[in-house]
């Protein structure tokens, strides 16, 4: 065999096996898809079936008839785009100030908050539990907001990418005689506006697919998430995979449409020593 | 630089009060309250607790389902984590191969995983290692296998929840292994190509000692992340067969909040916490020895 038919047959071959692995990481959201769309029973025969005999939006009418998944689906939207919001301005603004003002506590300070990171968040979940108990917060939006204005890594993250904007911009900006204020508002803001983008990607992402503090937090049903919703249902309807399949379409796809529209900031985060979630 | 001294703790103020009222006091908090038999009769009527020093730690310590959950948590670690290192790296050295084409499209396959949320796809996987109607069985039984109880039975439980970590979180750690792929000059490849290397030696001899350091750091956050694994056997097994996938967390949690022993819960938190502290010491006392290989 000459060396180019060598080289030709080595690369399809490749090719092949690259096939077969991206069908071993995609083919469970296939098979979820198309279970979500047979009717009940359909799925719980050998061997298994991945295309519906009949397409049906059965399992989704009954989640969002019968079992209040638009109310669990409201929930985890608005605990996502609030934790975003509020945390992305709070760590910017201390991102800022660690970055561009020269205090004393500064150095310790930053250190402090650096050697936490290490700290797994599973230490304080029993106090701020007894807290949010004392303040009336549990099975309120607040319960997961308040804990999640701050993060340790958004400022690190903040920080990292404002320590190489200049500061002549910063100076120009005063000696035109504005506030603080306005040039965190009107100068910085703007300028980071992609690390700010990947930050409210990791947090967006990181809130609505956590399941452990608001399983803890929110104890009654209207309040759950869909992750915990989802966990629920599956106590209830086991014997049902098409119905369990079709809620974790729904509990998917908005994460599925936020990363593909933003990706290229969320590889950039990953890349800047992203924590997982 | 801005001289006022007010200016950057009016920027400090949210965040700093945030970590210290929901982070900092609690860790102290949660110190305090491994120290105390704080229970369910403590929770109405502070009151009740009472200090027991280190009760809490020797009671771990005398505890089988402690021991066992450390060690399951430990098998999910060392098993799973090396497995997913190794395919991650694997993956790759693949997606950044000169020869492969449609490297866009792959990249998101493998990275499909890792976006999509935990709880939705430990729902899809426990039906995929349904004994009847599963995936798994079904392609066994082409080679006259099985049928396997994957997460029935104690001995396969385990290792049916480090397939699906692998396969959830390998997408992860192979963006970061692409990247120090990508920071290593070709050159370097050139030399040992001249040199006569083959493929597999230049991977051997460039690409493995070149990645050092990216390898630490995977191994780090993977080791991490490892160690707090819950929503898989919360949402697969709860633990079960014979809590062969009881995790720490997963005791912690059940000890905390459904037992209500918090002090209890509180000592397990802080091993946790002190075995993540020692790893974090090795990894910082192997990477200044790399350095000064260097």
């Amino acid at each position: 065999m000459n060396p180019k038919t060598r080289i030709m047959i080595l690369t399809a071959l490749f090719h092949l096996a690259m096939l077969l692995v991206s069908i071993i990481t995609v083919l469970p959201f296939i098979w979820m898809l198309s279970a979500s769309f047979m009717q009940t029973g359909e799925a719980s025969v050998f061997p298994p079936k991945f295309i519906p005999d009949q397409f049906t939006l059965l399992q989704y009418r009954t989640l969002f008839e019968r079992m209040n998944l638009g109310r669990y689906f409201l929930n985890s939207l608005v605990l996502a785009i609030s934790v975003t919001l509020v945390s992305v301005l709070v760590n910017s603004m201390a991102g800022y100030a660690f970055a561009k003002f020269t205090f004393r506590a500064k150095k310790p300070l930053f250190a402090l908050l650096l050697s936490s990171m290490i700290i797994p968040g599973q230490v304080t979940m029993l106090p701020v539990f007894l807290l949010l108990n004392k303040l009336g917060l549990l099975n309120t939006y607040f319960g997961i907001i308040f804990p999640g204005m701050a993060s340790i890594f958004g400022i690190f993250l903040i920080h990292q990418y404002l320590k190489s904007v200049p500061d002549s911009l910063i100076e120009a900006a005063r000696i035109d005689g504005a506030s603080d204020f306005l040039i965190y508002w009107r100068i910085i803001l703007p300028l980071s506006m992609p690390v700010l983008v990947t930050l409210a990607l990791f947090t967006f992402m990181g809130t609505w697919n956590d399941f452990l503090w608001p399983l803890i937090v929110m104890t009654r049903e209207n309040m759950y998430t869909l992750p915990v919703a989802l966990a629920n249902l599956l106590g209830e309807y086991v014997q049902d995979p098409e119905l369990m399949m079709a809620g974790s379409v729904i509990t998917i796809t908005p994460i599925l449409v936020v990363f593909l529209a933003l990706q290229k900031y969320y590889l950039r985060g990953i890349l800047l020593g992203g924590v997982k979630e | 630089m801005n001289k006022n001294l007010y200016t950057p703790f009016f920027f400090l103020a949210p965040a700093l009060a945030t970590l210290l009222i929901f982070f900092f006091l609690p860790v102290g908090a949660a110190l305090l309250m491994s120290l105390t038999d704080f229970d369910i009769y403590a929770l109405g009527n502070m009151d009740r607790a009472r200090f027991i020093l280190f009760g809490n730690y020797l009671r771990a310590l005398s505890d089988p389902l402690f021991w066992k959950a450390l060690f399951n948590t430990g098998y999910f670690v060392l098993v799973g984590g090396p497995l997913t290192i190794l395919v991650s790296l694997a993956a790759a050295i693949a997606l950044n191969s000169k020869l492969l084409r449609f490297k866009k499209f792959f990249r998101l396959a493998f990275f499909m995983p890792v976006i999509t949320t935990l709880v939705a796809v430990a729902v899809v996987w426990r039906y995929m290692y349904h004994p009847r109607f599963g995936i798994f069985n079904y392609l066994l039984s082409f080679f006259n296998l099985g049928p396997v109880d994957w997460l029935g039975s104690s001995a396969w439980a385990m290792p049916s929840l480090i397939l699906l970590a692998v396969w959830k979180n390998f997408g992860y750690n192979m963006m970061i292994f692409l990247a120090g792929l990508q920071a290593i000059p070709d050159s370097l490849y050139e030399a040992a190509r001249i040199d006569g290397a083959n493929w597999w030696q230049q991977h051997l001899h460039v690409t493995i000692p070149q990645l050092a350091p990216t390898t630490v750091f995977v191994t780090v956050i993977t080791i991490i992340g490892y160690f707090q694994f819950f929503a898989e056997p919360y949402v697969m097994t709860q633990g079960g067969p014979v809590n062969s996938t009881l995790s720490i967390v997963l005791y912690l949690y059940q000890q905390g909040f459904r037992w209500w022993q918090m002090g209890y819960s509180s000592a397990i938190a802080f091993v946790l916490f002190f075995i993540l502290v020692i790893l974090a010491l090795l990894q910082s006392a192997i990477q200044k020895r790399y350095q000064e290989a260097l």
